[in-house]
C-alpha cells in the first residue's frame, strides 16, 4: 500500500512535486470498487438536484422557500449551526492524539481533520445558500468589499471559519505531501498548528453562539449557556459520527488499529452527552420556573402556543434520541464488538438528536413568536430540502475523497 | 505506480481508466451546467455595471449620477414608469424624531396603506413597514397584542400600538450587518444601500421591533401604482434579495414634507419634527407629555415615542 509513495529525486522543487501529489491524490481518490462508484454517482445525483433547486431559488427569489420577515432564517442556517458543530467534534480526535499522546488516535486522527475539512465546506455552501445576494459575495471580502469587523459578529465568523479550513487543509495536505515524497514530516511545519486547531475549534463554535445569543430582542437565544450548549453537543455529534464512518472504513477498507479510538470516543461522548443534557436540562428549568413571556418561545418549542405546534413533534424527537442514546451510552457493554452495531445506532441517535436540537430546535423557536409577539410557523419547503440535501451530499463526496486520499496512510500509519 | 515494473498492460489499463475517468468527469461537469442553468436567467437581469457598483458611501458625485441613471432606465425597462430617483441627504442640525399619541389611535390603518402605496413595496404580498397591534386595555405585553384584527375599530376594550422603524440611536441591526450595507445617517435615519446588501438578514434577526424586510421576490407593483417621486436610500424600488426598511420617509422629510403615515393619519395622532428645534411640536410633547419607548431595557435608545393624554 505505499502506492502514494512516489519515488522522486532528493532534488527535487516542490513546484513540480506538489503538483505531482495533488495529482496522484485525485487519482487514488477516483480508484475503487463497483460499490464506490455506485456510492459516489449517488451522491453526484443528488448534488446536482440540490445546485438545479439553489439555482431556481437565486433566479426567482427566495420566495421559493418558506422563510418569512418572522422567521426569516430556516433549514439553512440550521444546518450551518449544526455543521459548525461537526467540523469543531472533529477536535475530540486531536486532543487525545497530540495532547495525550494517545498513539493509536494519532495513527488515525487524519480522519477527524478531513471531517472538519469536509463539514467547513458545508458550513460556507449552507450560508451561501441563505445569502438573498450570493452575486455579491465579494463585499464580505476584506479589503476589496467592506468588511464590518470587529463589530459584526458574522465577520468574525467568516474568519474563524475561514481560518479552520486552511488550517485543517495545512495539516493534512503536509503529512499526506510529506508521505508522499517519502519523508518524515517536520513538527515545527505542523505541530503548531494543530495546537492552533485544538484552540480554534473552540473558536468556530463559540463564535457561532455568539452570532446568535448577542441579541437582546430574541431572548430564547439571549443566554449566557448558548455557546457551552454548542460545544457540549459538538462533541457529541463530532465523535458519534467519526465512530460511525470508522465502523465502515474498517468494514470497507479493512483499515485496522481503528476500535481503540472507538472506544476512547465512545468514552468522550458517555462524559459530553451528560453535559450537554445537564445544560439543556438547566437552561428548561431557567425558563419555565421563571415563566412569563421570556418563557413563550420555550413554550411554543416543547408545548405549542396558541394551538400553534409545529416544531413539538421535531423537539420531542430530539429529547427520546438524546435520552436513548444517553442511556447506551452509559450502558459499560455498548463497547463489546458483538454490539457494534448498537452503538452505531447510539450514535447515529445522538447525532439526529443534536442535530434537531441545534438545528430545527434552537434557531426556528428563536423567531416564534416574533420580537412584536407574532407566531408565525415555519416548515421548510421542498426547494429548501433539495438543496440542503444536496449539500449534504456534496459534503459526503468531500468526505469519502478525503477518506480515499489518506487510505494509504491509514492503513499504514508512520512508524516514527 | 511508478514503482511496479512498467509493464504494457498497465500502462494500456492506466490510460484506459485515465479515458474512462476523464469522461464521467466531463459527464459531471456538463450536468452541473445544466443543473445551475436556471442562473443564466438571474444573470440576464444583472448588469456588470451593477456588479461592480461600489458602496454608496465610496461613491463621487459621477458615480452616484450614473447610478442613479441606471436605476431610472431599470425601472423604465422594468416597470414601464419614468421615475425620479433623487440622492437626498440630511438637513443640518436635524434630528428626527416620532411620537404617537395612543389615547387617539384608533387602529384605523391607514397609516399602514399610505406606507404600502408610498414606498412602494410589493403588491402581492401587501408589503408595509408598519405593523398595527390591537391590545388589550390593561397591559403593555405585546404577547397579548393581535396584527390580525379585524372588524370594526375602534373597539372598547381595545387600544392600537403601530410599530415601525424606531430609528434607534444603538441599532443592534447596523451592528450585525457583516458589509456595512446599513448605517445611521446624521439626522438619525437608519438606512439600506439596497445595491450592497447581500442579503443574509442577520439585520432582521438582531432587531427587537421587527422593522425590517426581506424582498423575498422582485416586487411587483403596476405602472400607474408606482410613486415616481423616490430616493436612492428610501423607496426607490428594491431589488430582490435585499432588506429594507422605514427611513422615515426621507424623500419627503429630508425636502421639508412629513411622512407618508403621518399625513395619512385621520385621528392626528401622529407627531413627527426635529428635536433640536425648541419650538417644534415634537419637542413640546416629550417636554410635557409622559412618554415611554418600546423595549427600553434592550438599551437601543429608540427615536421613537409613545404616549397617552
Amino acid at each position: 500500500m505505499s502506492s502514494l509513495t512516489a519515488t522522486p529525486s532528493e532534488n527535487e522543487s516542490h513546484i513540480t512535486s506538489y503538483p505531482k501529489f495533488v495529482g496522484r491524490s485525485l487519482w487514488l481518490a477516483t480508484e475503487g470498487s463497483l460499490a464506490f462508484y455506485a456510492w459516489m454517482t449517488m451522491l453526484t445525483a443528488v448534488f446536482l438536484v440540490g445546485a438545479n433547486a439553489w439555482a431556481n431559488q437565486v433566479a426567482g427569489g427566495m420566495i421559493g422557500t418558506n422563510m418569512t420577515d418572522q422567521v426569516s432564517w430556516g433549514l439553512y442556517i440550521a444546518n450551518f449551526t449544526f455543521m459548525v458543530g461537526l467540523a469543531a467534534g472533529g477536535v475530540m480526535m486531536v486532543i487525545p492524539a497530540y495532547l495525550y499522546h494517545d498513539r493509536k488516535m494519532h495513527d488515525v486522527v487524519i480522519i477527524g481533520e478531513l471531517l472538519a475539512i469536509a463539514a467547513i465546506v458545508m458550513c460556507l455552501m449552507f450560508v451561501v445558500a441563505d445569502l438573498g445576494r450570493p452575486d455579491r459575495f465579494w463585499h464580505l471580502l476584506p479589503l476589496i468589499g467592506k468588511f464590518n469587523f470587529p463589530i459584526s459578529m458574522l465577520t468574525w465568523d467568516v474568519i474563524v471559519l475561514n481560518g479552520y479550513l486552511l488550517l485543517n487543509l495545512h495539516i493534512c495536505g503536509y503529512l499526506l505531501y510529506m508521505r508522499f515524497l517519502g519523508r518524515k514530516p517536520n513538527p515545527t511545519w505542523y505541530i503548531p498548528f494543530v495546537m492552533l486547531s485544538i484552540v480554534w475549534a473552540i473558536s468556530i463554535h463559540t463564535i457561532t453562539a455568539f452570532l446568535y445569543c448577542g441579541l437582546g430582542g430574541r431572548p430564547f437565544w439571549n443566554t449566557a449557556l448558548l455557546a457551552p450548549r454548542f460545544l457540549a453537543s459538538a462533541f457529541v455529534s463530532g465523535p458519534a459520527f467519526i465512530i460511525v464512518a470508522m465502523v465502515f472504513i474498517k468494514r470497507i477498507t479493512g483499515v485496522g488499529g481503528l476500535d481503540q479510538p472507538i472506544a476512547t470516543l465512545t468514552k468522550i461522548i458517555r462524559v459530553t452527552i451528560l453535559i450537554n443534557l445537564l445544560m439543556v436540562a438547566s437552561e428548561l428549568f431557567t425558563e419555565f420556573y421563571t415563566g412569563g413571556s421570556h418563557a413563550s418561545a420555550a413554550k411554543y418549542l416543547f408545548f405549542g402556543l396558541h394551538g400553534k405546534t409545529a416544531l413539538v413533534p421535531w423537539t420531542w424527537t430530539a429529547i427520546g434520541l438524546n435520552l436513548t442514546a444517553a442511556a447506551l451510552f452509559l450502558w459499560p457493554g455498548l463497547l463489546a464488538f458483538r454490539w457494534r452495531p448498537l452503538l452505531v445506532a447510539a450514535c447515529c441517535m445522538a447525532f439526529v438528536g443534536a442535530w434537531i436540537e441545534k438545528g430545527m430546535g434552537l434557531i426556528i423557536p428563536g423567531f416564534v413568536p416574533s420580537t412584536l409577539h407574532e407566531i408565525v410557523e415555519y416548515v421548510p419547503s421542498q426547494l429548501e430540502w433539495k438543496v440542503t440535501v444536496g449539500i449534504w451530499a456534496f459534503g459526503l463526496m468531500v468526505f469519502t475523497i478525503a477518506i480515499k486520499t489518506a487510505l494509504p496512510t491509514l492503513k499504514n500509519p508512520a512508524k516514527y | 505506480m511508478a514503482e511496479q515494473k512498467p509493464s504494457l498492460p498497465v500502462v494500456e489499463n492506466f490510460s484506459r481508466r485515465a479515458a474512462v475517468k476523464g469522461a464521467f468527469a466531463t459527464l459531471g461537469a456538463g450536468a452541473f451546467v445544466a443543473a445551475v442553468s436556471p442562473l443564466r436567467q438571474a444573470a440576464k437581469n444583472s448588469t456588470a455595471a451593477e456588479f461592480m457598483q461600489q458602496h454608496y458611501q465610496e461613491l463621487t458625485a459621477e458615480q452616484k449620477a450614473e447610478v442613479i441613471a441606471r436605476l431610472e432606465e431599470e425601472a423604465k425597462e422594468n416597470y414601464g414608469v419614468d421615475v425620479q430617483i433623487a440622492d437626498d441627504r440630511p438637513i443640518p442640525n436635524t434630528k428626527f424624531v416620532y411620537a404617537i399619541n395612543l389615547s387617539v389611535c384608533n387602529g384605523n390603518g391607514k397609516c399602514v396603506e399610505a406606507c404600502h402605496k408610498e414606498n412602494n413595496h410589493d403588491r402581492d404580498t401587501n408589503q408595509s413597514y408598519i405593523r398595527v397591534l390591537e391590545m388589550p386595555k390593561g397591559t403593555m405585553d405585546m404577547e397579548q397584542g393581535s396584527t390580525t384584527y379585524s372588524g370594526a375599530v375602534p373597539k372598547d376594550d381595545k387600544f392600537y400600538l403601530p410599530v415601525q422603524c424606531q430609528q434607534c440611536d444603538e441599532p443592534p441591526c447596523v451592528d450585525v450587518c457583516p458589509v456595512k450595507a446599513t448605517w445611521k445617517e446624521e439626522d438619525g435615519i437608519v438606512v439600506v444601500d439596497y445595491n450592497w446588501c447581500i442579503g443574509c438578514r442577520y439585520c432582521e434577526a438582531a432587531c427587537p421591533y421587527h422593522a425590517r424586510r426581506f424582498n423575498w421576490k422582485q416586487p411587483t407593483v403596476p405602472p400607474e401604482d408606482v410613486n415616481p417621486d423616490q430616493s436612492y436610500l428610501s423607496n426607490r424600488i428594491r431589488p430582490v434579495g435585499v432588506v429594507e426598511k422605514c427611513t422615515f420617509c426621507l424623500h419627503r422629510t429630508r425636502r421639508g414634507k412629513l411622512p407618508a403615515c403621518l399625513e395619512a393619519c385621520p385621528t392626528g395622532a401622529r407627531v413627527f419634527g426635529n428635536i433640536l428645534d425648541p419650538d417644534s411640536s415634537i419637542r413640546w410633547i416629550l417636554n410635557h407629555k409622559r412618554v415611554y419607548i418600546l423595549k427600553e431595557e434592550l438599551g437601543t435608545k429608540p427615536a421613537f415615542f409613545y404616549y397617552f393624554d
